[in-house]
Order: C-alpha cells, then sequence, then structure tokens
C-alpha cells in the first residue's frame, strides 16, 4: 500500500515539525544561558516543570484563569531565574565545569521535591484557552495545543534572534558571551547580564512549561522532556538560537520516524534512544554542532 | 588517618608517599581493622549490617568515580550504567555457566571496563560540558540497550535472579557474612586506589587534571591515559554493579539508572574531589541521607505533616536535602567532607598549646 505509506510518512514529518519546535522553545532557555554565561543547565526540564506546576496550580487551587496562571508562572519564573543566580550560580563564576554542572544536578533535584511537594504528586492539567477539536489538513490531524505550542515556539525564536542582533541588551550580553574581561572593560555590568540571562531563561521556561504542560498534563514526569534538550542543541550548536530551532526540528522529526518504524520491532522507546544515538555521532564528527561557534581544543 | 604531627618532618619522597606515614597509623588502621572487622559484626543487628553492607557498595563505586573525576578531571554521568554492565555480565555468567564469584567479579569489571574505554574514547576530542553530555548519553543509550535487548537482560522486566555468592562451598546466608565478603572487597579498592595513586599511573591522571597542555608537553600520552581512566574507573563501577546484584540476589536496570549516576557524583563532590578518604565519607553520607531522613520523618514527622501527607513528603525532603547540599558542598566548601575532616585534625594538631 504506497498509498498509506505516503500518508504515514506524512503524518510522522508534521508531527516531528510540531514537537520540534516545542523542543526548540524548552532548548531556547538553555541556550540563553549557555550563550551569555557559559553555565550549563542540567535543570532546564525541572525549570519546565516547575513553571508547569505553578501555572497548573494557580488555576486548580485559585481558580485564576488561564492568562493570570501564564502570568503567575512567568513572573514566578523570572524570580526564581534570578535568586538562583544570586544564591546558586554567582559564587560558581570561575570554578571548573564540573561545579556548574553538579550545582545544576543538584538544583533539578531541589526543584523536584519542592515541587511534588508544594503541589502534589498528582497530575494537573492545564487548560489552554483553545478548541479540542483538531484541524484536519488531508491526511494529518493537528491538536490545536499543538498548534499553539509551535506559534509559541517560532514567534519567541524570532523575538529572542532580534532581541541577540538589535537590541543593546542583547549586543551587551554577546559581549559579555564572548569576552567577560573585555565586556567588563567597555564598561558592561557583567553581574547583572548575568542575571538578565537567567531571568529570560525563566521566562522561556515558563512558556515552556505552559505548553508543554498543556500538552502533556503537569507532573514530575514533565521534566523528562529535559532530558530531550541535550540532543538539539548539540546538534544545532550550544550557543546558537538558530541551532536551537534546526536541532530541535532534527530531533522531533528523527525521534518520530524512529518511534514509527522502529518501535513495532523492538518493542517501544526507540524515540527516547534515537536522539541521542544521532547525538552521540555529531559530538564525534562535529562537536561544536552545526551553527555553534568552534571552541573546542583537542587535548 | 587520626595520627597528628606537630609540624611537617618529611626529608623524602619516599617518606612523603609512605601508606603509614607515622608508626601510630599502622596502630590507627589495626584499631579501624579491629572495629569494623571483629567488633561491628558480633554487635549490630541484621538490620544495621545490611545498612552497612549498602555503605560498603557505595565506597566501592564512590572510589572508582572519583579515580575519574577527582583525579582525572573527566566528568561522568554514565556511573550508574557501567555498573549495570558489570551486574548483567555477572548475573549471565551466574545463570547459565553457574560461575562463581571468583570469576564473576572480575569478568563484571573487566566487561565494564571495556563499554567505559569505549564511552571515553570520545574524551579525545570533547571536554568539560561535552563529555558530561556525551556521557548521559552513554548512560541512556546503555539503559536502553539492556532493557530491550532480551539476551542481556534475560527478557521479563529485564531482571535476572542471582543466588548468593558460595565461599568454601557453603552460600553466605546472611547479612553479617555478607558484609565481610563485601568488606575483602572494600578493603581491595582502597588499598588498589592508594596505590594507583602513588603510581606512574596516579601521577599521569593527576597531571593530566591540573593542566592538559602542560602534562602533553612533559610526555604523557593524553589519550591513552584517559582512556585508562575510564577503564579503571568502569572497572570499578562493574565490580560495584555485581556486589550491588549479589546483595539483593537480583540484577535489574531499574537500580542502575541516571538517578544513580547522580548519587555517585554526589558521593564523590560531598565527600571531596580527588581523596580516597572523601570518598568513603561521602559513601557512607549520601546513602544515610535517606534513610535517617526516612528515620526523622517516622519518628517526629507528624509534628510537621499529616499521616496523609508523610508518605508523599519522605522522598521529596530526601530530594530537597540531597540537591540541597549538593549546592551547599559545592559553594560553601568545594572540597568536601574531606577538608572539613582535615580542617578538625589541623585545628587538634597543636590543640591545647597553640598559639
Amino acid at each position: 500500500m504506497p498509498d498509506f505509506e505516503w500518508q504515514f510518512t506524512l503524518v510522522l514529518l508534521t508531527n516531528g515539525v510540531m514537537i520540534g519546535l516545542m523542543y526548540a522553545l524548552i532548548a531556547l532557555g538553555f541556550v540563553l544561558i549557555y550563550k551569555a554565561t557559559d553555565a550549563i543547565n542540567f535543570a532546564q526540564g525541572e525549570f519546565v516543570m516547575f513553571a508547569g506546576f505553578i501555572a497548573a496550580g494557580a488555576a486548580d487551587i485559585s481558580g485564576a484563569p488561564f492568562w493570570v496562571a501564564a502570568a503567575l508562572a512567568i513572573a514566578g519564573m523570572v524570580a526564581l531565574g534570578f535568586g538562583l543566580e544570586r544564591i546558586v550560580l554567582r559564587p560558581l563564576i570561575g570554578r571548573p565545569v564540573i561545579a556548574v554542572v553538579m550545582a545544576t544536578i543538584g538544583l533539578a533535584a531541589v526543584l523536584r521535591g519542592v515541587a511534588t511537594m508544594a503541589f502534589g504528586a498528582g497530575t494537573r492539567a492545564i487548560v489552554i484557552p483553545v478548541s479540542d477539536e483538531p484541524f484536519q489538513f488531508g491526511p494529518v490531524m493537528l491538536p490545536p495545543v499543538q498548534l499553539v505550542g509551535a506559534g509559541v515556539s517560532l514567534v519567541f525564536l524570532a523575538a529572542f534572534t532580534w532581541f541577540f542582533l538589535k537590541s543593546r541588551i542583547g549586543i551587551a550580553m554577546r559581549a559579555v558571551a564572548d569576552s567577560q574581561q573585555v565586556a567588563m572593560a567597555m564598561g558592561i555590568n557583567v553581574r547583572r547580564y548575568f542575571a538578565l540571562a537567567w531571568a529570560m531563561a525563566g521566562i522561556v521556561s515558563a512558556l515552556g512549561g505552559i505548553v508543554w504542560g498543556g500538552m502533556l498534563g503537569v507532573d514530575n514526569q514533565l521534566a523528562l522532556v529535559g532530558l530531550k534538550v541535550f540532543p538539539v542543541v548539540i546538534l544545532g550548536g550550544l550557543d546558537s538560537i538558530l541551532g536551537a530551532v534546526v536541532g530541535g526540528l532534527i530531533v522531533g522529526i528523527v525521534e518520530n520516524f524512529a518511534a514509527g518504524y522502529f518501535d513495532p520491532y523492538v518493542g517501544g522507546g526507540t524515540k527516547d534512544f534515537a536522539p541521542y544515538v544521532l547525538m552521540i555521532l555529531v559530538l564525534m564528527l562535529r562537536p561544536e554542532g552545526m551553527f555553534g561557534r568552534r571552541r573546542i581544543e583537542r587535548v | 588517618m587520626f595520627h597528628r604531627e606537630a609540624g611537617v618532618y618529611k626529608t623524602s619522597y619516599a617518606a612523603d608517599m609512605a601508606l603509614y606515614p607515622l608508626p601510630i597509623a599502622r596502630w590507627a588502621v589495626a584499631a579501624l581493622a579491629g572495629l569494623f572487622i571483629v567488633i561491628a559484626p558480633l554487635t549490630l543487628g541484621e538490620y544495621y549490617i545490611s545498612i552497612l553492607n549498602l555503605i560498603l557498595i557505595a565506597c566501592v563505586g564512590a572510589l572508582g568515580l572519583n579515580i575519574l573525576v577527582g583525579y582525572t578531571g573527566q566528568i561522568s554521568i554514565g556511573h550508574g550504567a557501567f555498573m549495570s554492565v558489570g551486574a548483567y555480565t555477572a548475573a549471565n555468567l551466574v545463570t547459565h555457566l553457574h560461575a562463581p564469584f571468583w570469576i564473576t567479579i572480575p569478568a563484571g569489571g573487566m566487561m565494564a571496563a571495556l563499554i567505559g574505554a569505549v564511552v571515553g574514547i570520545p574524551s579525545l576530542r570533547i571536554k568539560g560540558i561535552y563529555l558530561a553530555i556525551a556521557t548521559l548519553a552513554a548512560q541512556l543509550i546503555i539503559e536502553w540497550t539492556i532493557n530491550h535487548v532480551p539476551a542481556i537482560s534475560g527478557g521479563v522486566q529485564a531482571s535476572i535472579q542471582v543466588p548468593r555468592p558460595t565461599l568454601f562451598g557453603a552460600p553466605l546466608k546472611t547479612q553479617t557474612q555478607l558484609y565481610l565478603f563485601l568488606m575483602a572487597f572494600v578493603v581491595l579498592a582502597v588499598v588498589g586506589t592508594s596505590n594507583l595513586i602513588r603510581s606512574r599511573i596516579g601521577r599521569a591522571f593527576i597531571a593530566i587534571r591540573d593542566q592538559d597542555i602542560a602534562a602533553e608537553i612533559i610526555g604523557i600520552n593524553i589519550f591513552r591515559y584517559k582512556l585508562w581512566a575510564f577503564a579503571i574507573s568502569s572497572f570499578y563501577a562493574g565490580v560495584t554493579g555485581v556486589l550491588y546484584t549479589y546483595y539483593l540476589g537480583i540484577a535489574n536496570y531499574e537500580q542502575f539508572q541516571l538517578t544513580v549516576s547522580i548519587d555517585y557524583l554526589a558521593m564523590v563532590i560531598i565527600g571531596g574531589l580527588g581523596s580516597i578518604l572523601g570518598s568513603i565519607l561521602g559513601a557512607i553520607f549520601v546513602t544515610l541521607l535517606p534513610i535517617l531522613t526516612r528515620w526523622f520523618l517516622e519518628d517526629y514527622g507528624w509534628l510537621f505533616f499529616s499521616q496523609g501527607d508523610l508518605l508523599n513528603a519522605i522522598p521529596n525532603l530526601r530530594l530537597i536535602l540531597f540537591g540541597g547540599l549538593i549546592i551547599f558542598f559545592l559553594v560553601v566548601e568545594p572540597e568536601g567532607l574531606n577538608r572539613l575532616w582535615r580542617n578538625i585534625r589541623n585545628y587538634f594538631r597543636v590543640w591545647p598549646f597553640s598559639y
């Protein structure tokens, strides 16, 4: 049945693109932090989960309407970003990579514990005010939640690209990322931009949390989407927003195809496995990714 | 370990490298051995011994990870996966060939070392965060492979029953017997690590950690030694996996997931990077943390939580404490418990007559 094959492929492809754009949104939070502060955030998934919990909790417990809950989540995550930068990350400036990696891993544990303690272990729903009726494009059915997610991702990816290319703050951030010393010499307050980068990552994570929470529901399993961030950013390049988009799309498509074609033979789980195999290949052949800056010493 | 000198009186490298820097160190080691090998198993109950067993197993794994992370400066988030490689190698050897422990333990270690060296290959080209992510990928890929290949995992639920090891024809039935069995491996691991670190290989590891370019210039083959570090560290991990499998009586990949790798990293960080005593202190600390949290909450939890919340609160509080302590140590005392212990010792060095 070649016709059926073709439709199946198309469905996998569109789903891959939709999911990929939503991965890109989460990866964007990661890239922002890496770009501005050189820190790698292993707690990105937990950021997303925490934001989801704030939004879902606000709506569930106090009955706040969706927009209020979303605003609360964004505000909460900005505060969290500022706070964490001040308490945890700032003392670690200039320390070895493993210190920052472990600190964010510790952070991930704390966030997971606090979120489950505060909001309970059950799954909560975020009700995004769009219809449940899927859109039909030929053989492809798209749930509106995914479309909203993909749309939000695109808007914010474009906004941040503009921000880094044109705005004064964005240019200052690039300068900080390039060389902290030179940036200081030019009169840039490096610490303030570090804090700002974490706050911006907080905003992006909040959006990610709302979108992903709207699709999957919010519980501590939501943090697992964070594991997908690494293949995305390695593929695209750790410090490239465009890379986050392209990497997200590739990971989304690859995992959907892998799940569609291989799952029946190996009994499931290929979705979580295939992106990592791809990532290992990229690490071996071109560690800086597609759009990343070459900055790897070979020793 | 417990002795104190009033100053530094070492005049030769041999004296500086000595395992027993002062005669009293021998007595201290003998006293510790007596306490842990003779007195502890005779006085403690089965339950407490089983906790000690967990700590012993963790000690071996933490020592191995510290060789890689603390001494060679390479990051690995895949320690748990290497343990699972050892565990399943041993489990398959036991079920198919009825191999005794003196074959399964080295075999599990060797297999893990092999896989570890393969995972270490990218360390030639990449380092720092890239290596961290590569080892994370290794963890997830190994986990997936074990779970999805029935030839390795034994099919149903990816778990294989393993009987207790037999010593001189008699199986080790009680926790106390197992305790002595495990203790032998911990002693081997401690002596092995301290000798490794004092040797040419260990010095090369430390040189690579401190300044890799300089190390290469003085003639250290960086690639080879990084692979050695990965292989040796994974060997320890493999042995840990086998020991844990014997302890549980079952090999199950769920016992070796990402969280386990993170637990071991936490042991090394909290205990102190690049320190043998630190690895042991870290293993004790991280193993006891959830147990103590549970005991405390079971006794006093009703003061803070209602009965229903309590069950929910125990694992979460453990997570918060765990993460919080990692951050605390990184920010406040990066050299870990080992440094705290040294500070205490330094304080008492000239104690009643400090000036």
